[in-house]
């Protein structure tokens, strides 16, 4: 956890001046020294690190039915269902490591001082302690919003989610539940965030069912589905595509409004192949649906699943009737992973309808690493590459 | 900030030694009395290197400049706090609760029902009418005593040798044999082993068989129920095994920093199924460690049922009034085996449970304060034995003879509502039933 602080210290927003010895990159020695050094001097702009994005984020036309609307970010749209939740429901409370300042994504900003100390509060480092003690106070009656810093570090809380939240309302026969708890963790990768700051561990979820597991792809999306994991009477897991907080901005409602759980959303109709895809590689797969059409002529159905428990097999098989071709991708490994899921289901239920094996384009089984994470994602070429192939089958 | 809390203790325990003998304090009243403690009281220091003080935010201490490790103290540990000796007698009368004979008799006749269902269920999967039960023989003082200090409102979370605070609270006996059978009137629907309980009505949060994960869902709870402010605690009930568990870590830290009105009671009972204590823990049993989250702790005989009941009756007072954490650790013996699937005698001598049972057990120890003030005879004995194994064998003959839930109840509450999946499961699970009906017992389950 010492190592997500470091990798949110933004030296540019420090209100603090850092002086004295080795303090950090903005005090004079370190910036003469690096001025010293051999690219600098010979005139030529040092070489930085980062890269641009492997996709564009596409924002969707501002939604009418909702009242005004307002630009935000996804943070901002994450910040915003928030607080119309604190405002609207006086038993809400959102707790987890560092929201008390306003978050490590800035998701939370603003929430303690409007609501007060008792209902936007810092939790000890434990993420086995932050989901029990969630699904402790949805059992009492509370709704529970709790934030798990990073996706990558769920893990320790996998009892909990998984042999807890999810069998309570079973295994009492309905005597309990903890239905009013909804768990947040940024997820995906996000350039140089390597093992752990960049995992999608939904695939492991999936297997449990008693739980709902939703993604979003864009502000919009994500204030929308957030309100309906927090209204939802099951323990949800949503999970926020961390790269897209503050690329994705849109016009998203100011009031709070509902977008429905379980069900998949076309996001353009086609008739030659289905693509599937859910959060950040939605934005990846509008670039390869754009470059099928110009190189190859091939028209996508493009579908956003959404929710990846329970998910909408319905919406999927309709369209992989009508098209006959089935791409999936996200960047989670691809052994296992929810592709696999999807692939198996649909194989099931729309076997002579298929043209071609179904194609998933995935992350590679291992690790996600840093420095090779260009090589790694599942990139738009190899997403065009697979759908070329399906064609030619 | 200890010098802080102090002061903040000392002057909430102005007001409560004032108002602990009203009883019904209105919400009203308890509001003034209980403000979010010390959480509101943040140490805004002034860092100041003048001083020969340490200025670390992370402690409050002097500085020393001699080498010493601190010793845990594991020969002479925290003390036993008991009211009665093992014969039953009372050894400070200060400490007598001086409950009335309705009271102390209805104490011990909640505790022998307890041990004759426990009799009865045990025989009962020996002889395979139930797949499994476990048994609280020995630890009937914890259940009841602990039960009784608090309110009936309180929630609690068990782990799974609590059956007595259950049957204290009135759950009847066709529900504990329901459960246990799984049959059609099972509360649970036939979903989970015997003995994994639950009641809505009487605040008692279903048992699960994973350990230590009610721990830090309790300090949820309490939370929670600190924010509705309605006068309500929060008990945990846990082994000494259990709180090895990286969850009994996380709930004690949460509740202590978090603030929580939540009683952490250890059923320190000497074995995790065959594990004893010295291989469950090196430091001086669990009371110990609460200090280190800055809990206020106790040790107690397990087997008193009054030093069980003093302890709760206070720590729940005070968990409630100044909205902090209590731990108790109640020191006690399991006589009987850990479940039905233990032969406790491959790893632990009959002589040594003898003496527990014989020696030292929370029945006859309460038996003794009765008789000794004629409040108990032989022949009341005779006839209550007598009644309850009655009482216990009607209920469990006509649990006997239930018919198990419908088969559709497999498939409800896995969410709120059902989906398509679950749907088309169940229908295609009732096709392939239909059509192979001779392999399946529908006879024995309701429609």
């Amino acid at each position: 956890m010492a190592a997500a602080a470091r990798f949110f210290v933004r030296g540019a927003n420090s209100k603090l001046s850092i002086s004295g010895v080795g303090t950090g990159t903005h005090s004079p020695f370190a910036a003469a020294l690096l001025k010293l050094s051999p690219s600098s001097s010979s005139g030529v702009p040092t070489k930085t690190q980062r890269r641009h994005a492997h996709f564009s984020f596409q924002a969707d036309p501002a939604p009418t039915q909702y009242g005004p609307t307002e630009k935000m970010n996804m943070f901002q749209s994450v910040t915003s269902a928030l607080d119309n939740t604190l405002a609207s429901d006086p038993t809400a409370v959102i707790f987890g490591e560092d929201v008390a300042f306003g978050g490590v994504f800035r998701c939370t900003v603003g929430l303690r001082d409007k609501y007060g100390k008792d209902r936007v509060f810092n939790t000890p480092l434990c993420e086995q302690g932050i989901v029990g003690f969630g699904i402790g106070a949805a059992v009492a009656g509370a709704t529970a919003i709790a934030e798990i810093q990073f996706a990558d570090y769920i893990y320790p809380a996998f009892d909990q989610i998984v042999n807890e939240a999810a069998k309570y309302r079973y295994r009492s026969g309905n005597l309990f539940d903890c239905g009013s708890l909804t768990i947040r963790a940024p997820w995906g990768c996000v350039g140089h965030g390597s093992l752990y700051h960049s995992q999608s561990p939904e695939a492991f979820f999936a297997h449990c069912p008693g739980i709902k597991v939703v993604i979003p792809r864009s502000p919009v999306q994500a204030k929308g589905l957030l309100l309906a994991c927090i209204a939802d009477q099951n323990p949800c897991i949503f999970f926020e595509p961390k790269i897209l907080y503050r690329a994705a901005v849109e016009q998203v409602p100011v009031e709070p409004y509902t977008l429905p759980l379980s069900q998949a959303e076309v996001l353009q109709e086609g008739s030659d192949v289905t693509v599937v895809a859910w959060g950040t590689q939605i934005h990846v797969m509008r670039e390869v649906a754009d470059m099928a059409q110009e190189k190859l002529g091939v028209s996508c159905e493009l579908i956003d699943l959404q929710t990846i428990l329970p998910w909408d097999v319905e919406t999927i098989c309709k369209s992989v009737v009508k098209t006959g071709r089935l791409l999936i991708s996200h960047e989670a490994p691809i052994t296992g992973g929810f592709a696999a899921e999807i692939s198996s289901s649909v194989q099931e239920q729309c076997f002579l309808n298929l043209e071609a094996p179904i194609s998933r384009v995935c992350g590679y089984d291992t690790p996600f690493p840093h420095i090779f994470e260009p090589f790694y994602i599942p990139d738009k070429w190899k997403c065009f590459d697979a759908i070329k192939k399906m064609i030619n089958y | 900030m200890a010098a802080a809390v102090r002061s903040v203790n000392k002057m909430y325990g102005v007001c409560f030694n004032a108002s602990r003998q009203t009883t019904g304090l209105t919400a009203s009243r308890l509001l003034q009395h209980r403000a979010f403690r010390v959480g509101a009281v943040r140490r805004q220091q002034s860092f100041d290197s003048t001083l020969e003080k340490p200025q670390f935010p992370g402690a409050s201490a002097e500085f020393v400049d001699e080498l010493k490790f601190i010793q845990p103290n594991v020969i002479s540990g925290i003390p036993v706090y008991r009211v009665m000796d093992r014969q039953g007698n009372i050894i400070n009368p200060s400490q007598d609760p001086q409950l009335s004979k309705e009271t102390v008799l209805n104490f011990y006749q909640k505790m022998t029902l307890l041990n004759t269902m426990d009799r009865i269920l045990y025989e009962s999967q020996r002889q395979g009418r139930i797949s499994f039960y476990m048994t609280n023989y020995g630890e009937e003082g914890t259940h009841i005593g602990s039960a009784a200090a608090l309110d009936p409102s309180d929630l609690v979370f068990g782990q799974y040798r609590e059956a007595g605070v259950l049957m204290y609270r009135g759950f009847p006996l066709d529900m504990f044999m329901a459960q246990c059978y799984a049959n059609a009137d099972d509360l649970g629907k036939g979903r989970q082993m015997p003995v994994h309980y639950g009641s809505k009505d009487l605040n008692f949060v279903t048992i699960s068989s994973p350990l230590a994960t009610q721990i830090p869902q309790a300090a949820g709870a309490a939370y929670a129920i600190k924010r509705e402010n309605m006068n309500r605690a929060v008990i945990c009930y846990f082994g000494e095994g259990a709180a090895s568990e990286g969850d009994a870590h996380a709930g004690f830290n949460f509740s202590a920093t978090l603030e929580c009105p939540l009683i952490f009671f250890c059923r320190n009972n000497g074995y995790a199924i065959s594990t004893p204590t010295n291989e469950q823990y090196r430091g001086d049993g669990i009371a110990a460690r609460g200090p280190g989250y800055g809990m206020l702790s106790i040790r107690v005989d397990g087997n008193d049922v009054f030093a069980v009941y003093n302890a709760t009756k206070e720590a729940r007072r005070r968990a409630v009034a100044e909205n902090q954490p209590f731990l108790i650790e109640a020191m006690t013996y399991r006589i009987g085996h850990h479940s039905t699937s233990d032969d406790s005698s491959a790893y632990r001598s009959v002589d040594e449970v003898n003496y527990w049972d014989k020696q030292d057990h929370p029945i006859s120890r309460l038996r003794h304060y009765m008789t000794t003030r004629g409040w108990w005879s032989e022949d009341d004995e005779r006839s209550w034995r007598k009644q309850s194994r009655k009482t216990v064998m009607e209920a469990f003959e006509k649990a006997e003879k239930r018919l198990k839930p419908s088969p559709e109840l497999m498939f409800t509450d896995v969410y709120e509502e059902m989906t398509p999946n679950l749907n088309k499961q169940r229908e295609a699970m009732w096709r392939h039933v239909q059509q192979y009906k001779e392999h399946y017992p529908l006879d024995q389950y309701e429609k």
